[in-house]
């Protein structure tokens, strides 16, 4: 089996995570590094603490311990909003959406865009219909919605149709880095292949994407690397070209040791 | 690209992405649906029907100068719903305003009629301290992360008795503002005399202030931050709002509006005294209630508030036009706070 060798520098990289809530230890010393131009794949058992490292990485939870660091240099995120000014934008697994706001305001929150001219600098005014085109036009390239549909409350829509808002927006707006915390869980087959083929666009504009899923063949259809997570750290990462998906279930289950190489080419 | 075996018929799949046809268009639905896009819809037609009621049970309840007494009778409460409503619009609740006002009030006339100290200091004085008294309450509940509930009922003794302590439990009387700072009694005066009714500057302020308002929550940021925050805090931080800040925001721009209606109190009033809007508090909530914001948070507007304060007018003023006695009004308006709740609750099981 061939090393996962990297001549690049990680784009980010988190060492000796660690995270307790009361007893349960979330995170014991996870690491993490995402390459450039790659998709990463991260698999786990229910529990491993897959979400808590992106929680991490993302400034929405305070590891206990451990460094992370974005371009080779430290960061120290404290709000999620932090983060997404430094470019990393995330999918949360609870999605992360107002229900009684639009999909518009939704999509927009935080990073809200002002009308031009003395309404937008003296008064403040929100730009809504500029708010409004963008975010049809990002989930009719999703085709998850109709274009009537976008001032509708996100608390009418499917349990699919929000998680294609909180993809939508996470791929509209990721500079440097995509999560993705099980992005295609509530959704169907077509619309799991639309987000499968948005992870790609994403990559092809050269930014990596981190993509947490249990579905192995989704996982090994678009990964160019695997982290396989346990028992709140990462075991080994593997390359899905050469290692089967029994394999990959078995040692993320702890059925099979990690082969030595993959452990070395952390 | 590589698919799966089983997804291979999807390039020959409908490409058409779902259309909305819903069969669920009952009439019950369809009021639903009305109501929940445009909330000031049901206070709105609750005013007008309840106008028209009063008017048949107490002719002269119609005429101009009792309507336009309606308006000034609730002036301030609507003023103060305002602030209410920016509170409970995130899930939080104040039961301080009504000190924060008093005190408010002494601040300006203590300034400007005891110490002679120019008008718009002594206002702007005023305003400042029941910003700063609201910020209070937002340092609590954002910071300490204390539930609101339990941070104004604290603070609502704590200003309460600040205010009696630099009142010295006297009044400032008319006569005294009037020789010292007659301005300050200028939102009581009246700005017009249409046919008979008498529409005062405190009223036109009211409905400036809602109409400022109005624009802020649904044309700025900072107002959409205000619905994400009461919505769903968690989200709201995830999507990247600084929930901490916005909140003591929220609080202290309440305050400010707490003290401005100060201003406005002191014109309507006509005197100063510690012992005023005593209930102002629970009028205030009763006016957001019955204006169709929810007590959960995210939903509601200003101008339903603003409604709601005149529902409750109309009813006190209509039911002691027609000889009711006051606990009869008490009566009808806890009701109407109960079925405004119970519309709320049938509102939000429909969307969850
Ligand atoms: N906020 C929290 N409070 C207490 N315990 C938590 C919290 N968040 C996570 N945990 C615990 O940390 C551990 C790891 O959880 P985490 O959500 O990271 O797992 P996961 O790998 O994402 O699982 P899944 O595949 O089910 O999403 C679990 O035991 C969980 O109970
Ligand atoms: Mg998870």
């Amino acid at each position: 089996m061939k090393n996962i060798t990297h001549n690049l520098e990680p784009v980010l990289q988190a060492k000796g995570l660690m995270k307790r809530y009361g007893t349960v230890v979330a995170m014991n010393g996870a690491d993490f590094d995402l390459y450039p131009n790659e998709v990463l794949g991260v698999i786990g058992d229910n529990g491993a603490g897959k979400t808590t490292l992106i929680r991490a990485i993302s400034g929405a939870t305070a590891p206990d311990h451990g460094v992370i660091e974005l371009d080779g240099k430290l960061v120290n995120f404290h709000t999620p909003d932090d983060a997404r000014n430094a470019g990393i934008e995330t999918v949360y697994q609870n999605l992360a959406l107002s229900p009684a706001l639009s999909i518009a305001d939704n999509m927009f929150l935080g990073r809200e865009i002002r009308e031009k001219g003395i309404m937008g600098k003296l008064f403040r005014k929100l730009d809504h219909k500029q708010m409004e085109t963008f975010a049809r036009d990002k989930l009719s390239e999703l085709g998850l919605l109709t274009i009537q549909n976008i001032n509708q409350a996100v608390e009418t829509l499917s349990g699919g149709q929000r998680q294609g808002v909180a993809v939508a927006r996470a791929a509209a707006f990721g500079s440097k880095v995509v999560i993705m915390d099980e992005p295609t869980a509530a959704l169907g087959v077509k619309e799991s292949r639309r987000v499968l083929d948005l992870i790609q666009d994403v990559k092809s504009k050269g930014i990596p994407i981190v993509l947490i899923s249990h579905n192995m063949p989704h996982i090994f259809e678009v990964c160019d690397r695997i982290h396989i997570h346990r028992l709140g750290r990462r075991l080994c990462t593997v390359d899905p070209k050469i290692i089967s998906m029994s394999d990959a279930v078995a040692m993320m289950t702890g059925a099979m040791e990690p082969p030595p190489e993959a452990l070395a080419a952390k | 690209m590589s698919q799966s075996e089983f997804e291979t018929n999807l390039n020959s799949a409908d490409s058409a992405v779902a259309v909305f046809e819903r069969d669920d268009r009952t009439f019950l639905s369809n009021v639903r649906n009305a109501v929940r896009n445009y909330p000031t819809l049901v206070p709105a037609l609750v005013l007008i029907v309840s106008i028209l009621i009063f008017g048949i049970i107490a002719p002269r309840f119609l005429s101009p100068g009792v309507l336009s007494l309606v308006l000034q009778q609730v002036t301030v409460i609507g003023i103060v719903a305002i602030a209410q409503t920016l509170i409970i619009l995130t899930a939080g609740i104040d039961l301080s305003v009504g000190a924060i006002l008093v005190l408010s009030t002494f601040v300006m006339g203590r300034l400007s009629v005891s110490y002679g100290v120019p008008l718009p200091i002594a206002i702007a004085a005023g305003m400042a301290i029941g910003t700063l008294m609201g910020a209070f309450n937002g340092f609590l509940v954002a910071k300490i992360k204390l539930p609101p509930f339990i941070v104004t009922l604290g603070t609502l003794s704590v200003f309460t008795a600040l205010k009696l302590w630099y009142s010295g439990s006297e009044s400032i009387r008319n006569s005294d503002i009037e020789a010292n700072a007659p301005s300050l009694l200028w939102f009581g005066e009246a700005a017009a005399r249409p046919f008979g009714a008498t529409i005062t500057y405190g009223g036109i302020a009211l409905i400036l202030l809602a109409a400022v308002f109005w624009f802020i929550l649904q044309h700025t940021a900072w107002g959409r931050h205000v619905y994400a925050i009461g919505d769903d805090p968690e989200a709201a931080a995830l999507s990247g709002i600084k929930t901490d800040r916005t909140l003591i925001s929220v609080y202290a721009v309440a305050g400010l509006i707490c003290g401005f209606g100060a201003w406005v109190a002191i014109g309507r009033v006509g005197s100063i005294s510690p012992i005023s809007f005593e209930e102002i508090n629970l009028a205030t909530i009763t006016a957001v209630v019955i204006g169709g914001t929810s007590l959960f948070g995210g939903r509601g507007s200003i101008p339903g508030s603003v409604l709601g304060a005149l529902i409750v007018g109309v009813f006190t003023t209509g039911l002691s036009l027609a000889g009711v006695d006051d606990y009869w009004q008490m009566f009808a308006v806890g009701n109407l706070v109960l079925i405004a709740v119970a519309l709320d609750q049938w509102l939000r099981r429909a969307t969850q």
